[in-house]
């Protein structure tokens, strides 16, 4: 797993990126409750703001962490924003994208960087 | 900047895993453990305690407070009866609000609640405006709020008497925690208590409290969402000194003693307008507004009476996703034209028009105890 300095985690399998936000930043978002998530096909570019989070606090965005094409997003969470702070780790993954170029995984922080960035 | 001050109970949130933010120049808790939703409705369901100590209490004495305070405000106080409170306004020559407040009769004297972002503005202005009165802040003395439907069975366990006492009634109770002074009300919608106790009593009070099975700290995240969800103003986000009592649609808080033809009418800041606006409306309305989506509409989201319209007609102050209506709420003000309920309006959320319909508030009714 690698992780961005927006904490978002990132699982690649074959070319495709599963990205999720982190319990740390769950936590601190606060209860979610509500969903915005990318069309299945969408084209994006690296940083792209591509999700809306709102919580009982503020909303935020998730950026696209790669350039790619999303390929599957989940529902779930829409339907059930709380998901997000039950399994942010697990269940509550946001989408699936299709990498064109992978190399940015080079540069992202794996488990102990990501600790040692969240202190 | 000026440090930020502490409650009494600042040690007390930090034990209890507060998150601590800034607030009114108070370091206060936004949140604790459960976080803003299971805290919202564990209110609904038993029994919230909030730290509401950041508040200001204030105490006028003199031959007739009561009367004198009528200058500054647009409410009747002098038939306020002994043992009641009742909610005011500090208005301003323009008939703008300078805060929301709540007064008690307490015989001897009246006892106000002010915000603590308004308070010190406040008593300079009772102090510069009230002749033949005394204008004391009361500083050693804690304000909790017990609200939800098990407040009374909790606070009555320690101050039996209070099961008695009706919505906006005042008592003075003897306790374990020192003299306690007490009204059934709160800004939740629900029933329950605030509650004014001396500074080295407040720790232990708090904490009998929460040792109670229904009693758990709430924040001021919670608070929040609940105040709106009961369709109740945030003093500086719905309404400031830039909106008219009639406007944010407090008119109710206006008796008639005060109104044109009334025995006292007029003789408060901004009597012109508000009277005049009282006779024939404003030109805008404050309004609940409920988003036909899930995406919240927070304070400062434009309204739009259509979706290509290019001015808008309005601007949201307050919006969050209400915990217990399960549906994102806010309310704002709009042109009058498009306040009836059931109007359709539309505001923008990061660039989309987004449907949303005026409402009636209290988005969730009130349940307190009359």
């Amino acid at each position: 797993m690698k992780y961005t300095e927006e904490h978002e985690w990132l699982v690649e399998e074959d070319g495709i990126v599963t990205v999720g936000i982190t319990a740390h930043a769950a936590e601190q978002l606060g209860d979610v409750v509500f969903v915005e998530l990318p069309e299945v096909g969408t084209t994006v570019s690296k940083d792209d703001e591509i999700v809306v989070i709102e919580s009982v606090k503020a909303a935020s965005d998730i950026l696209a962490p790669l350039d790619g094409e999303i390929v599957e997003v989940n529902e779930a969470i829409v339907d059930e924003p709380g998901k997000v702070n039950e399994d942010p780790e697990g269940d509550a993954w946001f989408f699936k994208v299709k990498a064109s170029d992978l190399s940015p995984m080079d540069d992202y922080m794996d488990e102990a960087a990501y600790k040692d960035f969240i202190g | 900047m000026d440090a930020l001050k502490r409650t009494p109970l600042y040690d007390l949130h930090l034990e209890l895993g507060a998150r601590m933010v800034p607030f009114a120049g108070y370091e206060m808790p936004v949140q604790y453990k459960p976080g803003v939703m299971k805290e919202h409705l564990h209110t609904r369901a038993a029994a919230g305690l909030f730290d509401v100590s950041h508040m200001g209490q204030v105490i006028l004495r003199g031959a007739d407070p009561a009367g004198a305070l009528e200058a500054l405000v647009p409410v009747a106080l002098k038939e306020l009866p002994e043992g009641r409170q009742r909610y005011a306004l500090f208005t301003n020559d323009a008939g703008g609000i300078l805060d929301d407040l709540m007064v008690a009769n307490r015989g001897d004297h009246l006892f106000l609640v002010v915000n603590a972002a308004c308070k010190a503005d406040d008593i300079a202005h009772m102090r510069a405006s009230l002749a033949g009165c005394t204008v004391e802040e009361i500083t050693n003395r804690a304000l909790l709020a017990l609200q939800g439907p098990a407040a009374e069975a909790a606070l009555a366990r320690l101050v039996p008497y209070v099961a008695a006492m009706r919505f906006m009634d005042v008592i003075t109770a003897a306790s374990d925690f020192g003299t306690l002074w007490i009204s059934r009300s709160g800004y939740t919608g629900e029933d329950g208590f605030e509650i004014s106790v001396v500074q080295g009593q407040a720790e232990p009070l708090a904490r009998a409290l929460l040792a109670m099975g229904e009693v758990e700290p709430i924040g001021l995240g919670a608070r929040d969402s609940l105040r709106l969800e009961a369709g109740l103003c945030l003093y500086g986000s719905d309404i400031d000194e830039s909106t008219s009592p009639v406007e944010a649609g407090l008119e109710w808080a206006i008796q008639k003693a005060r109104r044109k033809g009334g025995a006292r009418a007029g003789g408060f800041p901004g009597a012109a307008r508000i009277l005049a606006e009282l006779e024939s409306g404003a030109p805008r309305r404050r309004v609940g507004l409920l988003p036909e989506g899930r995406a919240p509409m927070r304070a400062g989201t434009p309204l739009f009476a259509s979706e290509d319209a290019a001015d808008p007609v309005g601007a949201v102050t307050s919006g969050a996703f209400g915990p217990s209506i399960e549906a994102p709420m806010s309310m704002g003000y709009v042109a009058t034209a498009n306040a009836a309920t059931g109007t359709q309006l539309f505001g923008d959320v990061r660039g989309r028009r987004m449907a949303v319909r005026v409402a009636d508030m209290p988005f969730r009714p009130a349940t307190y105890k009359r």
